[in-house]
């Protein structure tokens, strides 16, 4: 099941994916243990003429300990969670290379702040849907929506974040392999949500430098 | 059911020595057995108008933009001659969902099976308030007529999910849906007030109306899980009302609870929503936790293991419930830090659901089991759980959340959960059918609709996983536009296959509900069962068999190996029911299953005021394979010699 997920070029998925391999073979074990079980007693413990089923009203012993176990790991689980999910959420780490996005019916609304790295001057640069980064840089997006929820999603990136009216949310992210990745819009969003989708354009430094030549011309000072 | 409930109509006269009716016997009644068949057939009606919009879907996901077979008549712009727009997609789903929770599961398990069961489970008369339970039932009715005409009104049906998520909801403008939200939100609040007052009803009858020795620790776990049920109902529904009216005042009147340009905030909605959805989803979870209970111990003939466990965990769940809402909203833009401990509370949920399967597990040890088909239904019901419960832990890890909310992997984890009930709900119906409506459900045809449902359930929603972990996002019109999904579209087209044939399979579950309830055993109806039932087997154990090879070697079967397989595979089942199909209907005796519980001692079915004489309650409702009696079941009402009736104590 697991060589369905997206190749991941980020820095952080990979403690994503392997909290996601460690639940899954622990959901893996439990599942073939109680299956396992509840066909045997299935079979063992099928009518049979002339037997008695066992009269018990439980066991404190196995109780406790069926309830300890599943507790302990489950709580050792969310403590291994914390600290990956502070680094996406909550530890943006600084950088020089920030973007405004926003989420509009049915379009991502992407906004480099140009020379002056300010939001809202003139010489801001506005693109539809396609975002241009260079790799191995740590781009901080500020996220909101003019409209309805949507979501901001990098499959391959291993981020989601929801962009939201009234708010600016800010997220980062560090590609680590020049490409071109899909960024749909995993919220709905009203009917064109299905096909609401940019695309991310991840760049060697050299290639980087060229597209920002050609389409974020600084003014002239 | 009319001569059924005819027999139950005359008792009730002769208790009453009152001639009541069509219309206050059949209509307006207040007898909590016949509002329990009315929300049965109220639940079952929406079923299938549930499953239709389910199909459609699937149809739209695996063959993108063709036209679905026998919906060309719908006028555009819902459809362009069968083919389905993003718009009507949007609507499709979202009452799918509306329909499913709120006119199906919470009808049958709760409204059905509550008002059924809880007057004879715990032996009384009828319900504290005979005349408020008749109008839970009426008031729930016109909120599904309501929520049918919004189906018809211009704009079409609510299109913003089953979650409403403000804004999209809240301004006509973002949907282009004006009056079907309307009527959505209005439908919800009407159905509100009947569950209150459903669930006010329960309670008070469950802490007065006990029979003597009925203590709350000898209650059986059904139940126990209607109690609980009922304190979330009366505590989570007022928060939805609140949302509701809230959202309906900034769509009509122009106020900005969840609008930002008016001050408002679009999270409120979801902080309320979430805070009642999610005790919601243990209102339609638990009942099917209780009646799996008393289903396993019954036709294991052994105690349910560790009942105090059992009661308690239920009342953990209940508690836990009201501070999980936040796991919805890992991603919305709630603080992080909130969402770290909305994990912590998650996992901790985690554990009595896994203390429930293991008692399960533990029933099952050392029994002496019956695989009738309510049992297979319930055993389906504890499969299918372990692996919704199992799928959770992925979602609550907020890192792993982060990837996969918003996927098929969401899908599958509540299809499993909340799918899954329907599997307890089809055990609850074979097995008290016959106290319901004095007649049998058929056993070989129930088992088949076990195989068929179980084998084509799994197949339809365990591969919802692959997607999820694929990215493929839920709520999508069109997996065809996006470049990472696109090699996964074959899953799409399987999943709707085998969703096709589980919708197709249920026509075994409506002809042996309706033909046992009518008596229908004339020749040729008998033999049109038959030929029906094994033509869908054939039919769908042939695909099966065929998808099975198809994942297994990869290679597709012939037309003619398939066509044989069928035919071959459709005789054997109809060999079966040429020899063990007996009499449809057949008139069911006071306790068909040996059963130690209350409703079983009444006749079958019980008239209006349910018993002969008060019964008077010696010990639980587990006492199986007792070494007090020789028989392996010990009724909760029957007395021993003075000394073992004071041990009972």
């Amino acid at each position: 099941m697991l060589q369905w997920l997206p190749e991941d070029v980020s820095t952080f998925g990979g403690e994503i994916d392997s909290l996601f391999y460690l639940i899954y073979y622990i959901t893996a074990a439990t599942f073939i243990l109680v299956t396992v079980l509840m066909i045997v007693f299935l079979v063992m413990y099928r009518e049979r003429p002339g037997r008695r089923a066992t009269y018990t009203h439980g066991n404190t012993t196995l109780e406790i300990i069926w309830t300890i176990v599943p507790a302990a790991i489950l709580i050792v689980l969310s403590f291994m969670s914390v600290s990956t999910w502070a680094k996406v959420k909550r530890g943006a780490p600084e950088t020089d290379f920030e973007l405004q996005v926003a989420g509009k019916q049915f379009n991502w609304e992407i906004v480099y702040p140009g020379s002056d790295r300010k939001f809202g001057t003139d010489d801001d640069r506005k693109f539809d849907n396609d975002m241009h980064v260079p790799v191995n840089k740590v781009v901080r997006v500020h996220l909101t929506a003019n409209d309805v929820i949507h979501s901001f999603f990098l499959p391959n990136l291993r981020l989601k974040q929801d962009a939201v009216p009234g708010r600016t949310i800010l997220v980062w992210f560090e590609a680590t392999k020049p490409g071109k990745y899909e960024l749909p819009c995993a919220e709905l969003c009203g009917f064109g949500h299905s096909g609401m989708k940019g695309w991310l354009f991840v760049h060697t430094p050299e290639e980087y430098t060229q597209w920002a030549q050609e389409n974020l011309t600084p003014k002239p000072q | 059911m009319s001569d059924t409930v005819a027999a139950g109509a005359t008792h009730a006269t002769h208790a009453h020595h009152e001639e009541l009716g069509f219309w206050r016997t059949y209509v307006f009644s207040t007898d909590h057995k016949m509002i329990g068949r009315q929300f049965l057939f109220l639940g079952l009606f929406m079923l299938i108008i549930g499953g239709l919009l389910a199909m459609m879907m699937r149809w739209q996901l695996a063959w993108p933009e063709t036209a679905v077979p026998g919906v060309g008549w719908v006028p555009e712009p819902y459809m362009y001659e069968g083919i389905i727009p993003p718009q009507t997609y949007n609507a499709l789903f979202t009452m799918h969902a509306t329909i499913m929770i709120f006119f199906v599961v919470m009808p049958i398990m709760v409204g059905c099976f509550g008002n059924f069961l809880i007057p004879l489970m715990i032996g009384t008369r009828d319900m504290a308030f005979p005349k408020l339970n008749m109008l839970s039932f009426w008031v729930g009715a016109v909120s599904g007529v309501v929520m049918l005409v919004s189906f018809f009104v211009a704009g079409g049906p609510a299109a913003s999910g089953w979650t409403g998520y403000a804004t999209l909801s809240a301004k006509a403008a973002y949907t282009g849906v004006d009056w079907g939200q309307n009527l959505w939100i209005i439908s919800l609040f009407i159905l509100a007030i009947s569950s209150l007052m459903g669930s006010i009803n329960y309670i008070t009858t469950i802490v007065n109306m006990r029979a003597p020795g009925m203590s709350y620790f000898r209650m059986p776990l059904t139940v126990w899980s209607l109690f609980i049920t009922a304190i979330l109902l009366l505590l989570a529904l007022p928060v939805l009302s609140a949302a509701l009216a809230m959202l309906l005042f900034d769509r009509t009147l122009g106020t900005s609870f969840f609008l930002p340009e008016g001050g408002g905030q679009p999270l409120l909605w979801q902080h309320m929503f979430w805070f009642f959805g999610h005790p919601e989803v243990y209102v339609l979870v638990l009942p099917a936790m209780g009646v799996t209970s008393d289903l396993l111990s019954t036709f294991s003939r052994k105690p349910i293991f560790g009942y105090h466990a059992m009661a308690f965990s239920m009342i953990a769940i209940a508690f836990l419930s009201w501070i999980v809402w936040g796991h919805h909203m890992f991603i919305s833009g709630m603080n992080p830090l909130l969402g770290t401990a909305f994990m912590m509370t998650t996992m901790v949920i985690a554990v009595p659901s896994a203390i429930k399967t293991f008692n399960w597990l533990g029933t099952l040890w050392g029994g002496s089991i019956r695989l009738t088909a309510p049992m297979l239904f319930a055993l389906g019901f504890v499969s299918n759980f372990l692996i919704g419960g199992l799928s959770g832990i992925f979602m609550a890890s907020t890192p792993v959340d982060i990837f996969i909310h918003d996927t098929y992997f969401i899908v599958a984890h509540f299809h499993y959960v909340v799918a899954g009930i329907i599997f307890a709900l089809f055990a609850a119906i074979y097995y008290w059918f016959p106290k319901m409506f004095g007649r049998t459900m058929n056993e070989g045809l129930g088992k088949i609709h076990f195989m068929l449902t179980y084998i084509f359930f799994n197949l339809t929603f365990f591969p919802m996983h692959f997607l999820g972990v694929g990215g493929h996002m839920r709520r999508i019109y069109n997996p065809m536009q996006y470049e990472f999904i696109q090699p996964m579209q074959d899953w799409n087209v399987f999943i709707t296959v085998t969703a096709l044939t589980l919708g197709l399979s249920q026509i075994t579950f409506l002809l042996n509900f309706f033909a046992s309830l009518f008596r229908w055993n004339a020749n040729w109806f008998r033999f049109l069962v038959q030929i029906v039932v094994s033509a869908i087997s054939g039919y769908a154990l042939q695909m099966f068999v065929g998808l099975a090879l198809f994942l297994l070697v990869g290679a597709s079967l012939p037309l003619a190996a398939a066509l044989i397989a069928g035919v071959v595979l459709g005789a054997i089942v109809f060999w079966y029911l040429y020899r063990k199909m007996g009499e449809l209907g057949e008139t069911a005796p006071r306790n068909p299953w040996q059963s130690n519980t209350l409703e079983w001692i009444a006749t079958s079915p019980p008239p209006h005021g349910n018993f002969e004489a008060q019964p008077v309650v010696y010990r639980g409702a587990y006492e199986y394979s007792s070494p007090e009696v020789k028989e392996d079941w010990l009724p909760q009402d029957k007395p021993l010699g003075t000394g073992a009736a004071a041990r009972a104590h």
